[in-house]
Order: C-alpha cells, then sequence, then structure tokens
C-alpha cells in the first residue's frame, strides 16, 4: 500500500495519473454546480426572513468552506513535504494557494454583499467575516513568499515552513478574534442564524460544495502538471511528452 | 418553477444586485483561474520546446 | 547556557554600536503616536479611547522594522553559518539573539508607551496595564518576527514581506494586548487578558527558536 503511494509521488507518475484525472473531476464539478445552483435557485423556497437574499448563501458559504478546507490541505502537503522532502509535496502546495486565496475573497467579497442588504453595511467585523480577512491574509503571505524567493526548492520550504505556522494559528486567531468580537459589539451577529434550514437549502449548498471542492481537485491537478512540466524540463520523459514533442515543428 | 417571469428572476425580490454580484463575481474568478492556468499550462509547454530547439538546431 | 550568554552579550554590543538602527525604530514608534490624534482631532475623549490601541499598533509596526536587521548582518558576514554549524543547539543561540533583540526593540517600547499614553489622556492605572501587556506582548512579537525574518533572509524586499507574513500571526497579541487596556478602563478588569498574554507567551519562546533554527536552515542551503 505504501509502496502504491510513493510510487505516485514521483513527478513522472503524479503527471499521467493527474492528466487521466482532471477531465473527469471537471466535468463532475460542472454537474455538480448545475445541480446546486438548479436546487438553490429553481427549487428552494425564498427565506421567511431575509427573502430571496439569503440565496448568496449558496456561494459564501461553500467557498467559506474550502478556503478552510484548502489551507489544512496546503498545511498538510506542507508537513509531508519538509518530512519526506519530496519535490512533488511543495508543487501542491503551490498549486492550492491561488484557488485558496480565491475563495478566501469571494468568502469576503460575498459576506459584504450579503451583510450590506442584511444588516446595512458592507463590513461587519464579525468574528467570522474578520477571521476569513486573517486567513486571506495569511494566504497572500504564502503566495508574496514563495513569489519572492528566486530558488524553487527553497522557495517551497520556506512556504511549507510558513504554511504550517499559519495553519497552528489558525485556531488561535479564531479564537482571539472571536473574543474581541463579543466584547465589543455584545450581541453576536452570525452569519448562518437560521436555526432550521430548509432540507432543499441544505441541499443547494451542500451541492454546492461538494461542487467547489471537486473543482479544487480538477484544477489542482491541472496546475500540478504545469508546475511539473517547468521544474522538469530537463529531463528525458517531459522532452519526449506527446504535448512537447508533437506539436514541435 | 419558483420563478413566474425571467424579470422576476434577474429581480430576486429586490436582492439582485446583491446575488447576482456575488453569482457574478464567483463566475468571473473562476473563469478567469481557469483562463490562467490553461495559460501557464501553455507557456510552459512553450518554454520546454523553447529549451528543446535550443539544444537541438 | 554560557554560550547564550555570551551570544546575548555580543548582540547588545553590536546593537549599542548601531545606535542609530536601534533609536530609529523607537523614533518611530514616537512619531506614529503623534500622528494619531494629528489624523484624528485633539479631542481628550476620543482620544483616550483610541490611545491603547494606535500604542500598540504602534508598538507593534516597530518592531516589525527591527526584524529584517535579526539575523541579516550576521549572514551578510558569514557568522551566521558559523551559529548553525556550532556544536551549540540552533535553538538556544536563536533564542539568545531574538533576546537581545527585544532587549534592544522590544523593552525600551515598553518604557515609552505610558509617556506616549499621556499624550493620549489616559489614567494612570490605563498606563500600567499598557505597561504590562506590553511587557508580556513585545516579547511573543520578537520570537514570531523571528521567523518571518529567517524566512525572508536575503530576499528582495524583505522588510514589506516580512511584515506581510507576521503581521496576520501578531492579531492575537494586539487583540489581548490592547484588549486588557480597555478591559481595565471599562471596568471589566484585565486578569483574563494577562492570562492569555502569558499563555501565548509561554509557547512563543519555546516552540520560535524551533521554528526558526528549521527556517534558517532552509534559507542556508
Amino acid at each position: 500500500m505504501t509502496m502504491r503511494w510513493f510510487y505516485y509521488a514521483a513527478p513522472q507518475t503524479f503527471y499521467g495519473l493527474a492528466g487521466r484525472l482532471w477531465p473527469w473531476l471537471a466535468a463532475l464539478a460542472l454537474a455538480l454546480t448545475l445541480a446546486g445552483l438548479w436546487v438553490g435557485f429553481a427549487l428552494a423556497p425564498a427565506d421567511a426572513q431575509q427573502g430571496e437574499g439569503y440565496r448568496i448563501i449558496f456561494v459564501h458559504v461553500p467557498a467559506s468552506w474550502m478556503s478552510m478546507v484548502i489551507y489544512l490541505a496546503m498545511a498538510f502537503w506542507a508537513v509531508l513535504g519538509l518530512t519526506f522532502n519530496t519535490r512533488l509535496s511543495g508543487m501542491m502546495t503551490r498549486a492550492l494557494a491561488p484557488t485558496g486565496a480565491i475563495f478566501a475573497f469571494l468568502s469576503l467579497w460575498t459576506g459584504a454583499l450579503w451583510g450590506k442588504p442584511m444588516w446595512g453595511a458592507w463590513w461587519v467585523w464579525d468574528a467570522r467575516l474578520t477571521s476569513e480577512l486573517v486567513l486571506f491574509f495569511l494566504y497572500l503571505g504564502y503566495i508574496a513568499l514563495t513569489s519572492a524567493i528566486d530558488d524553487v526548492r527553497r522557495a517551497d520550504r520556506a512556504g511549507a515552513l510558513i504554511a504550517i505556522v499559519g495553519a497552528i494559528n489558525v485556531p488561535i486567531i479564531y479564537f482571539s478574534v472571536k473574543w474581541w468580537n463579543t466584547l465589543h459589539q455584545g450581541a453576536s451577529v452570525s452569519l448562518t442564524r437560521s436555526p432550521s434550514m430548509a432540507q432543499l437549502m441544505l441541499w443547494g449548498m451542500l451541492l454546492m460544495a461538494l461542487a467547489m471542492w471537486v473543482y479544487t481537485l480538477a484544477i489542482v491537478c491541472y496546475r500540478v502538471r504545469t508546475l511539473i512540466i517547468e521544474r522538469e524540463r530537463h529531463t528525458d520523459w517531459v522532452k519526449a511528452l506527446p504535448e512537447v514533442a508533437g506539436v514541435k515543428a | 418553477m419558483r420563478w413566474e417571469t425571467w424579470s422576476d428572476f434577474w429581480f430576486m425580490g429586490g436582492y439582485g444586485l446583491y446575488v447576482w454580484g456575488s453569482m457574478g463575481m464567483t463566475a468571473l474568478l473562476l473563469l478567469l483561474e481557469i483562463a490562467q492556468a490553461h495559460l501557464a499550462h501553455r507557456r510552459a509547454l512553450a518554454l520546454v520546446r523553447a529549451e528543446q530547439s535550443l539544444e537541438n538546431p | 547556557m554560557s554560550a547564550f550568554f555570551a551570544l546575548v552579550a555580543r548582540d547588545l554590543r553590536l546593537a549599542f554600536r548601531r545606535k542609530a538602527e536601534v533609536l530609529s525604530g523607537l523614533f518611530f514608534f514616537v512619531v506614529v503616536a503623534a500622528l494619531f490624534p494629528l489624523a484624528i482631532g485633539p479631542e481628550a475623549a476620543t482620544l483616550r479611547h483610541i490611545g491603547p490601541g494606535v500604542l500598540w499598533v504602534g508598538a507593534l509596526l516597530a518592531s516589525m522594522l527591527t526584524l529584517p536587521r535579526l539575523f541579516e548582518n550576521d549572514w551578510r558576514d558569514g557568522s551566521l553559518e558559523h551559529l548553525v554549524l556550532s556544536p551549540h543547539p540552533l535553538g538556544l543561540l536563536v533564542l539568545g539573539k531574538i533576546f537581545a533583540h527585544w532587549l534592544v526593540s522590544g523593552l525600551p517600547l515598553v518604557a515609552l508607551a505610558p509617556l506616549l499614553g499621556l499624550q493620549f489622556d489616559l489614567p494612570s492605572d490605563a498606563l500600567g496595564m499598557l505597561a504590562l501587556s506590553l511587557l508580556l506582548g513585545t516579547p511573543v512579537l520578537s520570537c514570531i518576527g523571528a521567523i518571518g525574518a529567517a524566512l525572508t533572509l536575503g530576499v528582495r524586499g524583505g522588510g514589506v514581506l516580512v511584515a506581510l507574513l507576521v503581521l496576520p500571526l501578531f492579531v492575537p497579541v494586539l487583540v489581548f494586548g490592547a484588549g486588557a487596556v480597555e478591559a481595565l478602563n471599562s471596568g471589566l478588569g484585565a486578569q483574563a487578558h494577562v492570562s492569555i498574554l502569558l499563555a501565548m507567551l509561554l509557547p512563543a519562546v519555546f516552540f520560535s527558536p524551533w521554528a526558526c533554527s528549521a527556517a534558517l536552515r532552509i534559507a542556508l542551503e
């Protein structure tokens, strides 16, 4: 079993695997998105308090979840990379970061657009939005650090360390922001205040969350393939790839 | 179906700006991400080919 | 252990030879503290309200300024490699450097802050809590900041990059540090805040040298 995993830890074999996987993942993501949007917009009823405006949760909540899951995944690959010193782990962490940052930004953007009609303000300093903002900064920090270091291996490992340090801090940051928020605001404003969501609303949210998750898998597979080509371009197997050799004049 | 007409759908009970502002930005960023990934891949392939043609003139 | 003190003494001696670097960080703190009343207005009630927060953020930024130099000078003249290769545990040596950095950059802020707090019309017990919270918080800033400094050794855009990396990680310290003074002012009592600051200080002191050593080894190979 472990031999199997280490087999795919080699860039060459992973390249093939990812190449076979990503089209299917992309198709699945598309199907899930369409299903989720159908349930969310065509089937799910209006909310008693928030009317039609609540439908933003069909992107807001999945995006928030993904931004956190992706950061954990980055930390996972970071630990793996620093422990086993595998090249692929560094590439996985790097490939995950942009998607995670985008989801974090979308969480903030959609959060603001949800907050404006509901509470009259484009931004509220509630615990979850503020923690999400800090998470967005952590993503930016990782991307800035790995972009600034020229040596690829050093950049990977420095990035891995900051990802791990960030991941350890995220619960501390969340706790401290929660504390700060309850002291300064009194009433706690929570974005998922609905005690019992209608079944369809929940289904719509879960489908969209699944869609975003599968989308992430697809795009990360695709991106890692690009990174492999760039970094392993001096090897014979890359030079012999049909994409490279076939189109050459 | 929930919606009587298309314009009801776009109007979204008065929340149109917020709902479509959210969905639109999401769609936009994810499409841009896909496009950027595709472009990066093409550039990587071109890089390999360019280096190869330098080695085998 | 003697290696620890020797390194602290060495770093202090080097710092005193370059007084300008050290003093510029403190001067920055003073200037930033003066900028806020200028921007917001001299009304005493407002200043009392924002004072703890402003001073805490100022202290944070001032200690960030001096972070890049923590390892840089040693790295440039090769002594950092000697430290890494020496038989002494690197974590202990790194802790020595962090401690020296704090003595020179953090502790003066603790002394200055109450003086600047007078500019914000803070009552004397608030000044005391401000000093205490900074006393507990600035070492944490040095510890976490050192990790950022080690990771960005020799990287272009160093100073701003360290800030971008490390400021999000400072959020808990800021929240509880400034919060301690607020809590005292509002009569709620700051025991919880102080305990939490202490609870952040101890792990920081224990784990940061370890993370820094890893970061230095990554940077130096």
